[in-house]
């Protein structure tokens, strides 16, 4: 990466804290999902999130997707405020449930971000089959969400999330629902396709060896409160000349066990007492 | 399919069956214990003064059909326009429940007689502002509903891609709603052909299906009120099969609601 000084990072979290309002009357309190978070992905940057279900994952991708707000500290994106760079259109988003709209076929709904935004219909028929092609469901453009397996699904969301080639793509736990083959292979797309578009990644993952092999920082959260309580440094090159080769790689393993020992050092009834969403 | 035809074995031969064995039950009983007609007619009589009677029961349909459809869609129209005003604007809402709540208790084939005075009682009009009226209320409740089940993923969406308000209601929440409107006018569809016959118990032109069935029955033509009355089942059951498949044609890529 080529640190230009003047280059905006493409996620600047600043001393950011989320409290949530919890129950109503006597059982009332508060939850404390994200505490003095700091974090920054530069631009064309790889970051996973990983960390134990409740820690704050995807709080903090909502936070900087500008779907909630802060309680606490400042966040930029592309040096402009959640809201701006949200209006901008500077983010694509895949969430952890596919979130299709069951209405519409399987093209339409990767379109749907493009009809929003004015596109024209040829324009977008283009670039709908292209994506298809991409996640492998070129033989599925004119089904319904509800004909699709879940990782079909969770695929033409991905797709949809790469509709407008994004300078910043917003993940969460995308592969969840993908068979280990799938899985791999979708890992292998989304490098080529940061490497090729210099796309910047907030990924949210619960699979050590994906945080791995996609990214080029990990950052490991422990729950309640949530906070970073380490980032590891993958030292595997640059994110588009990955390839499977490295899965095998002794590198590999080491920053594997790097991440495994920073997730283990979160106490341990913090891990056992986790709920399961 | 195996699932598929055990289905429909159960949900159309098995009532089919069921029918059947009534009738024949029922035929049994008139003919073995020699039932009088004025008390009971026999399956067969009445569909022999059925198939006679076809013209008169025909244009009966007709004048009653044409009334429920016309309540059906007048209230549904403005259930719905109703509907998406309230989704839109929480006063309204909050005013409507009165209204609604009331509609929902008060029998409306009970107005007829008014309105039979206010729109003069040589018109269909009464009946068609009682079928109407009946029928906005399970519109607007379910169409309510419906506009109210967008899902918290599909907003964040629309909100990630900074769609405008209209953007989402054309986008997710009408088409979200959709299954509910038709299941509201499912139920609605019923109701309609119910009320549209009630209604012209209470007065009004001597020429829909339930001012012939009280006029046959006040000639003691006991088997032709019968045969009106096949006319009144037939007339609910087009309704019903017709809405019915309007519904499941709009939630065909849904989860059932
Ligand atoms: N809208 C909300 N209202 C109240 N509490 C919330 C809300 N959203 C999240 N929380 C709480 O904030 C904490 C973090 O939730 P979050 O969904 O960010 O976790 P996560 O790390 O994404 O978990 P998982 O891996 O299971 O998806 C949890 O304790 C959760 O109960
Ligand atoms: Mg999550």
């Amino acid at each position: 990466m080529t640190t230009e000084p003047l280059a905006k990072p493409a996620v600047l979290v600043e001393g950011v804290g989320k409290t949530f309002d919890v129950g109503r009357g006597r059982s009332a309190g508060t939850v404390v999902a994200l505490d003095d978070i700091q974090l920054s992905v530069a631009t064309g940057e790889f970051v996973s999130l990983i960390g134990p279900s409740g820690c704050g994952k995807s709080t903090l991708l909502r936070l900087i997707a500008d779907l909630d707000q802060p309680s606490v500290g400042d966040i930029r994106v592309f040096g402009k405020t959640a809201r701006q760079a949200r209006i901008d259109q500077d983010y694509g988003i895949a969430f952890q449930q596919a979130g299709l709209l069951p209405w519409r076929s399987v093209a339409a709904n990767i379109e749907l971000p493009l009809e929003l935004h004015g596109i024209g219909r040829e324009a977008r028929q283009k670039r709908s089959a292209e994506l298809l092609a991409l996640v492998g469901l070129s033989d599925f453009a004119d089904r319904f969400p509800d004909q699709l397996s879940g990782g079909m699904q969770q695929r033409v969301a991905i797709a949809r999330s790469l509709a407008e080639s994004p300078e910043l793509l917003l993940m969460d736990e995308p592969f969840g629902a993908l068979d280990e083959m799938t899985r791999e292979r979708m890992q292998g797309e989304l490098v080529r396709i940061c490497g090729e578009t210099g796309a910047a990644v907030v990924f949210v993952t619960h699979s050590i060896p994906e945080a791995v092999f996609l990214s080029d920082r990990v950052v490991v959260m422990s729950p309640r409160p949530g906070r970073i309580v380490g980032i590891v440094d993958v030292a595997l090159g640059r994110t588009g000349d990955r390839d499977d080769d490295l899965r095998e790689a002794s590198t590999f393993f080491a920053s594997v066990k790097a991440v495994r020992e920073a997730l283990h050092g979160i106490p341990a009834a913090a891990i056992t007492g986790v709920e399961t969403r | 399919m195996r699932g598929v035809s055990r289905r429909s074995t159960t949900t159309v031969i098995a009532p089919i069956a069921f029918g059947l064995l009534a009738l024949v039950l029922w035929q049994v009983i008139v003919v073995g214990f020699d039932v009088k007609p004025y008390v009971l007619p026999s399956p067969l009589n009445i569909g022999g003064q059925f198939t006679r009677a076809l013209g008169t029961i025909w244009s009966g349909t007709r004048v009653t059909g044409a009334n429920a459809l016309v309540g059906l869609l007048l209230g549904a129209v403005v259930g719905i326009v109703a509907a998406i005003l309230s989704a839109l604007v929480r006063v309204l809402d909050q005013l409507s429940i009165p209204v609604v709540t009331a509609a929902s208790v008060v029998p409306i084939v009970a107005l007829a007689p008014v309105l039979y005075t206010m729109f003069g009682a040589g018109a269909e009009t009464a009946r068609q502002l009682v079928a109407a009226i009946a029928v906005f209320v399970p519109v607007y409740v379910n169409t309510l509903r419906g506009l109210r089940q967008v899902r918290p993923v599909h907003r964040d969406l629309m909100r990630a891609y900074a769609a405008t308000p209209w953007q989402l209601t054309r986008t997710v929440t009408l088409p979200g709603a959709l299954p509910f409107v038709f299941t509201g006018l499912r139920i609605a569809s019923s109701i309609a052909v119910i009320s549209a016959l009630i209604a012209e118990y209470f007065g009004g032109p001597v020429d829909g299906l339930a001012s012939s069935i009280t006029s046959a029955a006040s000639y003691s033509n006991y088997t032709l009120a019968y045969a009106f009355v096949l006319g009144a089942i037939l007339l609910g059951l087009v309704f019903y099969c017709v809405t019915l498949a309007l519904e499941k044609l709009a939630t065909r890529h849904r989860p059932t609601p």
